[in-house]
């Protein structure tokens, strides 16, 4: 068993061909530009989405924690007080509560995979383990994998490579393909912005290419996060000196995650940011072309 | 664009003329009734009236046109058929004040109409025949809204040519008839006289068109005289000489083929106001020899072609679809006429028929940006990627147009009708999505079926509970009903009784358009009404086919299943309960209607659950429908396309158990209830290839898109993949709307900023701002529903 978040059919940009990517739950990183913040949390996260809501108090009425009151025309809820139990979701029958999270067996998602099986023949797609960290449930992942590969599917890992070396070389083994985020080069502000150093990252990234598997280095690009010249460059310097050649995909921020933020009562930590300019995507573009890399923006060659 | 100033200008005109009635035709047709008051037989005499008209009515020949001949007397004016329905002033009156799809009603023309027309005509027409003729039974069902019916105004007609005009000349085919003429066996043929009857005046409407051609060729001669510019007076020469070739003779080029089949499409939209969608069908496939040869001859430039087509496309779009009487407007309202051009598909032999000029076609649909024609790709197995590509990129740019049909399902669908199989690969699709085999077949489409009034019917044992009259038979009171199955055995039975009750009333029909309309121009056209001495509207065709048009089927299934998890999978809902709140439209109890909404599994999710219930409507549908006999030695066969319908269908209709309101819109076509789908389009496709579409005549789904889905060559892919999966499921047809919702508000707000936006509704494109402000909020609503 293992705990996800969602499952996404006709995942385009997830790896080759139409694919249904898999969330898994819970991450060891912190990135503050994290477009999936319900993805961070290994428990489940109650979500509301205030658009939807009446405050017709049918959730207040069965919520036996007190954790929902209502207050004038508002529902308030208590985080601290909340037991996860889901009773809320139950009785809300406009879809505003949502408890972010279900536990579910290998073969229950790979029965959904399965579904789209025509769309994959025909693209050359297949499934994608996303998150979250999917290594962080190494044995669930594994399990997934073995019975995709069982069946003839494709498979993809996306991962943050933050992870212990040996769940890493168990589900090498197991996959056809691996998408690796790289996002700061310099570990210290690595740390800063994602809460933790990326030596292990590196490390991980530098042993997995010995192993001869395809990957496709992800990069998210976040304007004045992580788009400066001294950090393409390093990135590109040290893709380039990886023992086999992967190219490498810039995918320009896009500010997508802010609702979910609040849908969470989670704060966001980035300021508002706009989409990064087609020049300083061009300029990254060109410089870790400079390295000798393929280098793709959101899948699209260049 | 690359148009040239030419078709950059005609195009504008076509787009700025505004659409306008003229009494022409109807005059030209009284005036020929009263001095021919009836000594010969019904086709000689409608075939006479054919002919007169085609040698009276105005000629018009537009600046800088390079293929020529209008319906009526000049671009977007639309003539009546008062022998079919007859306007009344007050109909011609409406018709120039309503606000969508109007028609201007000079004073002019409602003075013809109510000095000659109408007193000539009314109480006369095929209308007031068939209202005549109808049973109770089957005027309370259409007052119910149960069915439509689609031969009380138009003539059936619903076919498309194939490749005969492109091969042999009129006269060529007036030898046929000769020769069919003098083997008539008056000794042992008991029906040689009615052959012979039908035979001359199919001999007569030939004639009529061919006389209708020498009329422009010798307007564009007189043009030439006076022309000043060089250029245009060769071009004049040269429309003058293809006129005084085609139709009468095989056309010899490109210009002359085209040339040809305009007027064959005039003289048949001339003839009758058929239902519809009369076309070239295969266009890349008839013209392909001709553009091939002149193009070695040097006698054509790839260039030329483009812009004769680009001319050609601009005839189709000067001609509005005559109105309705009785403006029956929230049935339906639009302008097209469902002319749907095929290309792609596969020849006779079977092999992939995809060619240069396929592409040419393709860019044409996209350079012209029209309404009319409307246009499809048929896609087999066999055809390359790069095909389906190309229209992916049009369908990208956000123009509705062209649809996407799989040959190899069509082929299936049509062998399993029992045609031969090169009839099956010559054929396509016409109107919206139904299939037939070109100039081989009469496959009438008789009317839409109202399925989720039939389930609410059977809810009220029989009852409309709108009106409390009774339109069912008694299938019992649904609050004992103790299972799923005995409640959808009540539908059954509805269903089966009211299917009867629609095709008696076909039955006469038919009849009454073989006795007093037949339709000997169309019949010089279509096999084997010439061979056999019969006409089109007689069993004159290879190949007859009557249609019923499912409607509703997402709704219904919802419907059906949110009764069969709510009432029948739990105890916290009775039936009755479930009626009282029906019956108030949720009134006190948005709360279940809100749980019917979002706690009910839908169609449209890849989820058995409710897909198993959307097949076992299917499947009753096609068993109460399939097979039955018609009156012209064919059957009836079921498809699922709505146009319009559904809104006006939804209009009739209750609140229903998935949820939906009194009065609001159903689903249409095959697609689910608007934003029921919830898992994007791979989950929808899935569902929707559960049904068996080999054994219908047609199914359409409509499947938005946001324009991101489609960005880069990735995108394209995708959606090369996405269409080839869901016909390797054997899924018969899907169109594309990419529009944002923003754009659509604006538009609905500032209807003058948008007048070119076009969308596909339901099986055809039409100008949003053209639409009710129902179809609008429906496709608004579609639109925002996009979270993938």
């Amino acid at each position: 068993m293992g705990v996800i978040f969602d499952i996404k059919k006709y995942a385009i940009h997830d790896g080759p061909g139409i694919r249904t990517t898999v969330f898994l739950k819970g991450c060891g990183l912190d990135c503050a530009w994290c477009h999936n913040p319900e993805s961070q949390a290994f428990e489940r996260d109650p979500l509301y989405r205030d658009g939807r809501c009446a405050a017709c108090g049918a959730c207040v009425d069965v919520c036996e924690e007190a954790a929902l009151t209502l207050v004038e025309n508002t529902v308030l809820f208590e985080r601290t007080a909340c037991v996860l139990c889901g009773t809320c979701v139950e009785a809300c029958v406009r879809g505003a509560r949502e408890l972010v999270g279900r536990e579910v067996s290998a073969g229950e998602v790979v029965a959904e995979i399965r579904k789209d099986l025509v769309f994959y023949d025909e693209s050359g797609g297949g499934a994608t383990f996303s998150g979250g960290e999917p290594l962080a449930q190494k044995d669930f992942l594994v399990e997934m994998l073995r019975a995709c590969r069982n069946e003839g599917i494709h498979t993809a890992v996306d991962t943050s490579g933050h992870a212990e070396r040996e769940s890493l070389e168990e589900v090498s083994g197991e996959t056809d393909l691996f998408l690796y985020d790289l996002k700061v080069m310099d570990s210290a502000r690595h740390e800063a912005t994602c809460g933790v150093p990326n030596d292990l990252i590196l490390k991980n990234l530098a042993w997995l290419s010995e192993t001869g598997l395809p990957i496709l280095i992800r990069y998210p690009f976040v304007p004045g996060v992580n788009d400066d010249t001294e950090n393409v460059t390093a990135l590109g310097k040290f893709v380039a000196a990886l023992s086999h050649g992967h190219p490498v995909d810039i995918l320009p921020y896009e500010n997508v995650g802010r609702d979910k933020y609040r849908r969470l009562q989670k704060s966001y930590q980035l300021p508002e940011i706009a989409a990064p300019t087609p020049e300083s995507v061009d300029a990254a573009v060109a410089i870790l072309q400079e390295h000798g890399l393929d280098v793709r923006v959101r899948g699209e060659c260049r | 664009m690359t148009l040239t100033e030419r078709t950059k200008r005609l195009r504008q005109e076509s787009l700025d003329a505004v659409e306008t009635l003229s009494a022409e035709r109807a005059e030209l047709l009284t005036a020929f009734w009263k001095r021919n008051p009836g000594t010969e037989s019904v086709p000689v005499r409608r075939a006479r009236a054919f002919a007169y008209i085609m040698e009276h009515k105005t000629i018009w020949i537009g600046k800088g046109e390079l293929i020529v001949g209008e319906r009526g007397p000049a671009p977007k004016v639309a003539p009546t058929y008062p022998e079919l329905c007859c306007h009344t002033l007050d109909d011609l009156r409406i018709l120039d004040e309503r606000e969508k799809t109007s028609f201007r009603t000079p004073p002019e023309m409602r003075k013809a109409y109510e000095e000659l027309v109408i007193p000539f005509w009314q109480g006369k027409s095929i209308r007031d025949r068939i209202f005549a003729e109808m049973e109770p039974a089957w005027i309370d069902a259409y007052e119910a809204g149960v069915f439509t019916e689609f031969m009380e105004q138009r003539a059936p007609g619903h076919t498309v040519l194939d490749d005969k005009i492109y091969r042999k000349g009129f006269r060529d085919l007036q030898r046929d008839i000769d020769t069919v003429l003098e083997r008539l066996d008056f000794v042992n043929d008991p029906g040689a006289f009615a052959k012979q009857e039908e035979l001359r005046a199919i001999r007569i409407c030939a004639d009529g068109l061919i006389r209708f051609a020498e009329r422009h060729a010798a307007a564009a001669r007189a043009l030439a005289e006076k022309e000043t510019d060089p250029a245009r007076q060769g071009e004049l020469h040269r429309i003058a000489a293809a006129c005084a070739r085609v139709p009468a003779e095989a056309p010899r080029n490109f210009h002359e083929a085209l040339q040809s089949y305009w007027f064959v499409h005039l003289g048949v939209i001339t003839e009758l106001n058929t239902w519809d969608s009369f076309n070239p069908g295969r266009l890349d496939q008839h013209l392909f020899p001709f553009y091939e040869k002149d193009l070695d001859d040097g006698t054509l430039t790839e260039t030329a072609a483009r812009e004769l087509l680009q001319c050609f496309w601009i005839k189709f779009n000067n001609q509005p679809a005559p109105p309705k009487v009785g403006v029956t407007a929230a049935e339906s309202g639009t302008y097209t006429d469902f002319a749907l051009i095929n290309t792609g598909g596969v020849k006779e032999d079977g092999s992939d028929a995809v060619n240069p000029l396929t592409y040419i076609i393709l860019d044409v649909i996209e350079e012209m940006r029209l309404l009319q024609p409307s246009s499809c790709v048929q896609v087999s197995k066999k055809n390359p990627d790069r095909v389906l590509r190309r229209a992916g990129r049009i369908v990208r740019t956000g123009f509705g147009q062209p649809s996407i049909f799989n040959t190899d399902v069509i082929v299936q669908e049509l062998v399993r009708q029992g045609k031969r199989v090169a009839d099956a690969r010559n054929g396509g699709a016409s109107g919206c999505v139904e299939v037939g085999a070109f100039g081989k077949e009469n496959y009438n489409l008789s009317g839409y079926m109202n399925l989720p009034k039939i389930f609410e019917i059977a809810l009220n044992n029989g009852v409309d509970p709108r009106t409390g009259k009774k339109i069912g038979i008694e299938t019992g009171d649904a609050v004992r009903f103790g299972s799923f199955d005995e409640l959808f055995e009540a539908f059954r039975k509805q269903l089966d009784h009211l299917v009867k009750i629609k095709v008696r009333g076909n039955s006469v029909i038919e009849r009454i358009y073989a006795a007093f309309m037949p339709s000997p121009f169309m019949s010089l056209l279509i096999d084997d009404c010439i061979a056999r001495g019969r006409d089109y509207h007689d069993g004159g065709a290879r190949y007859n086919t009557t249609y019923i048009q499912g409607v509703g089927l997402g709704t219904l299934t919802d419907a059906l299943t949110a009764v069969k998890h709510h009432v029948f999978g739990s105890t916290h809902l009775t039936m009755a309960e479930l009626l009282d709140t029906l019956r108030e439209n949720f009134e006190t109890n948005e709360h279940l209607r809100l749980a019917l909404v979002n706690k009910t599994p839908k169609y449209g999710n890849d989820d058995d659950y409710a897909d198993e219930v959307m097949r076992r409507i299917f499947e009753a549908y096609f068993d109460a429908v399939d097979g039955l006999p018609n009156t012209k030695g064919g059957t009836y066969h079921i498809n699922l396309l709505p146009t319009t319908v559904h809104v006006y269908f939804g209009s009739v209709i209750g609140a229903l158990p998935d949820g939906r309101r009194a009065g609001e819109p159903l689903s249409e076509g095959v697609s689910p209830v608007q934003g029921a789908d919830r898992l994007g389009p791979t989950a929808v496709l899935k569902s929707v290839a559960k049904m068996d579409h080999a054994r219908t005549g047609g199914t359409l789904l409509n499947q938005k898109l946001t324009p991101q889905i489609l960005d880069g060559n990735e995108g394209l892919d995708k959606f090369v993949s996405l269409v080839r999966a869901y016909f390797r499921l054997d899924g018969h047809h899907i169109q594309f709307n990419v529009v944002d919702a923003a754009t659509l508000r604006a538009a609905q707000a500032e209807p003058e900023k948008y007048r070119g936006l076009i969308v596909r509704v339901a099986g055809y494109s039409d100008y949003f701002c053209d639409l009710s402000k129902a179809l609008q909020d429906e496709i608004i609503a579609r639109t925002e529903h996009q979270s993938f």
